[in-house]
């Protein structure tokens, strides 16, 4: 997003949206967190964040066991095209041979090959609230994972370690939700209609107000959708002519939103300062990681960015919510002042149990987004319940509603954080990312430990999200474990103990170095009792 | 492959355990585990298995998972298995055939080369 010039105001924008009248000065730091809640001790600036390497014979193995999958791939290949196996993906017909081909044979060959095999650990059916436990549809495939049957059966009370429940907002307590229904009564659940024409209610003023309140900015804009908040007013900000300095483990929707703006990118290596700096530091966005679990270091962005005179974009669709001492977000965390982030991005989606993003800045940065967002001009408008449900839960969070149930729910997450990140380093996993992050990847490494995990997970009633190549680096799959303010002791205890059984039965304890919690040298200890 | 019986440490619910809240920088102590304790021996160790053949079903499935062909379909893992162990058969056949005569033919080289020089290289074969 690189608009305007030295003088820090908003350009003056031509109908067509593009302007950049000096690319040289213009930029945005866009910024992606995803973190757990701070200890509200400002001053620590340093957080221990782990990215500990696996052996090397782990990385052998891995591309060994990709190796050979891959092989295995050519040669079905080979015998789907010699006609000797039944064909199960989309063809064109004979007839249409000689048009431009409409399935790219080979592009799919990861998906055909590996993915078909192995994804029954995807897209599973849930059938309840995502909470801290849920139901799960059984199903079984037989001819391995082309085609599901759903048997009838459910897995009831499977515990909940992949949704990004972060505070617990996912709840169906008939009082808690009391207004969101009074809500649904008065305005119904469809708006009809996109905020430009006649679709903003003054519900979505209210809930505008109250972010813009609970950011300590001037002015902020909701969507209904996250994904989209990023992909499509990015677009709006910065034109072609712009530079946008990128980080290297960005979200897919500020990479799209930056690829359609047109502005010239340069990625940085994640979190580092000199890789920014390097990269001309004129103007960039630098985005936090979706599957690291590390903290952006914002104090000295800041500090960057205004030597030289660049914009800030920060994503906090993660942290917002669960990170800071009263759940305000980065800013808050490391004491930085709203205004000095220029334009502050979020979603509703993970900790407030909602779904929508939100732009939040000065009064003008809004003003000209109402107009020239294709998301506020386009897209439809905020459901009133889903409106009504991040009302709710913002107002929890700031303890508005005359109850502690927000500040209790941000101390839950941190301690349940803290507990079980500590358990799991000492059983010997690696883990990565920061200490206070509620985003637990644990290293993987394997293709078929990957796979086999979530399965055995599964038999043992936890639900887990596993993620390899390609969304992750080839020889970093991993599971990710989302913690909740709503898992109780029990829960994680129940989980850890499956978890150390399974990394035994699996070999998944790669950890090199020994951790041992060390009782004299704390600066805060809080005395549990296990029971 | 089910749950087998495990030695409980600090994650057993039953025991009362004092455990203090690691948040402090300074908290862990952080030691390189003792030499070279392969993945594989490590929790070999801590499991207790029934008997043999659940020692070695386990073995076979920590090869399925190491080698990748725990997600592909039977036949192909049988295909696989066969074309490895084949592959194993004739290293093991070649090494036991040929190894001793080049070893032999190595060391009479190199005491050649300090004491008595011998005729021919086919007088030593036979």
């Amino acid at each position: 997003m690189a608009i305007t010039a030295a003088n820090g105001a908003l350009p003056h924008l031509s109908p067509n949206g593009v302007k950049c009248e000096d690319i040289k000065r213009n930029g945005c730091h866009n910024k992606r967190e995803k973190n757990g809640p701070g200890t509200g001790i400002a001053s620590r600036q340093h957080k221990q964040e782990s990215f500990e390497q696996a052996p090397m014979y782990v990385a052998v193995m891995t591309y060994l066991g990709f190796g050979i999958v891959t092989l295995f791939g050519y040669f079905r290949d080979f015998l789907r095209a010699v006609g000797l196996e039944k064909c199960n993906l989309a063809q064109e017909r004979e007839e249409q041979k000689d048009f431009v081909p409409l399935y790219q044979d080979f592009e799919n060959f990861y998906n055909r090959n590996l993915y078909m095999r192995v994804r029954d650990n995807w897209n599973r059916p849930v059938c309840s609230l995502p909470g801290p436990v849920f139901d799960l549809m059984e199903r079984v495939s037989d001819d391995y994972n082309w085609t599901f049957r759903l048997t009838g059966r459910t897995i009831h009370n499977a515990i909940n370690m992949g949704s990004y429940n972060y505070l617990g907002f996912a709840e169906n307590n008939a009082d808690f939700l009391k207004t969101v229904a009074d809500t649904t009564q008065q305005y119904g659940v469809g708006v009809c209609s996109t905020r430009q024409e006649i679709g903003t209610l003054s519900i979505h003023e209210e809930l505008e107000q109250l972010v813009a309140s609970f950011l300590r900015v001037e002015s902020s804009m909701t969507f209904g959708m996250g994904f989209a908040t990023n992909s499509m007013n990015i677009p709006a900000i910065v034109g072609k002519g712009g530079l946008i300095l990128s980080d290297e483990l960005n979200h897919t929707s500020l990479i799209l939103g930056a690829r359609l703006s047109g502005a010239t990118i340069r990625v940085f290596k994640h979190n580092t300062l000199k890789g920014l700096q390097r990269r001309g530091g004129r103007d960039g966005r630098k985005v936090g990681v979706n599957m690291e679990g590390s903290v952006v270091r914002l104090a000295e962005i800041v500090a960057l960015k205004k030597k030289y005179k660049a914009y800030l974009y920060l994503d906090e669709a993660h942290s917002i919510g669960a990170v800071g001492p009263s759940g305000r977000g980065v800013a808050e965390l490391f004491n930085v002042n709203p205004a000095d982030v220029d334009v502050m991005m979020g979603t509703f989606t993970k900790s407030f149990g909602a779904a929508g993003g939100y732009i939040a800045g000065k009064k003008e940065l809004v003003d000209y987004l109402r107009s020239y967002s294709h998301s506020a001009v386009y897209a439809s408008a905020m459901s009133p319940p889903v409106t009504e449900q991040i009302l709710r839960a913002m107002k929890c969070i700031m303890g508005k509603d005359g109850s502690t149930e927000g500040i209790r729910r941000i101390r839950q997450l941190a301690e349940n954080t803290r507990y079980f990140r500590a358990k799991l380093k000492e059983m010997g996993f690696i883990i990565y990312g920061n200490d206070d992050s509620p985003v637990v990847p644990i290293l993987l490494y394997m293709p078929g430990k990957v796979v086999a995990f979530a399965r055995e997970m599964l038999e043992r009633k936890i639900g887990v999200v596993v993620v390899g190549f390609p969304a992750t680096p080839i020889t970093e799959a991993r599971a990710r474990f989302c913690l909740s303010a709503s898992h109780t002791r029990a829960m994680l205890n129940q989980v850890l103990r499956h978890m150390n059984e399974v990394g035994d039965h699996l070999c998944l304890k790669f950890s090199r170095v020994k951790y041992s919690s060390c009782p004299d040298l704390c600066d805060e200890t809080d005395f549990e009792l296990d029971s | 492959m089910k749950t087998h019986e495990m030695p409980r440490g600090g994650t057993d619910p039953d025991v009362p355990l004092l455990m203090l809240s690691v948040s402090c920088a300074r908290a862990h102590t952080h030691t390189l585990r003792g030499p070279s304790t392969c993945v594989i021996c490590e929790p070999a160790r801590k499991m207790i298995f029934k008997s043999l053949r659940e020692y070695l079903a386990w073995l076979y499935y920590q090869y399925l998972l190491i080698t990748g062909i725990y997600v592909l379909e039977p036949w192909e893992k049988s295909i696989f298995s066969s074309i490895l162990f084949s592959a194993i058969a004739m290293a093991i056949y070649t090494s036991y055939v040929f190894v001793p005569i080049h070893v032999r033919l190595a060391l009479e080289f190199f005491s050649g080369i300090s004491g008595v020089q011998p005729e021919s290289t086919v007088a030593l074969m036979t």
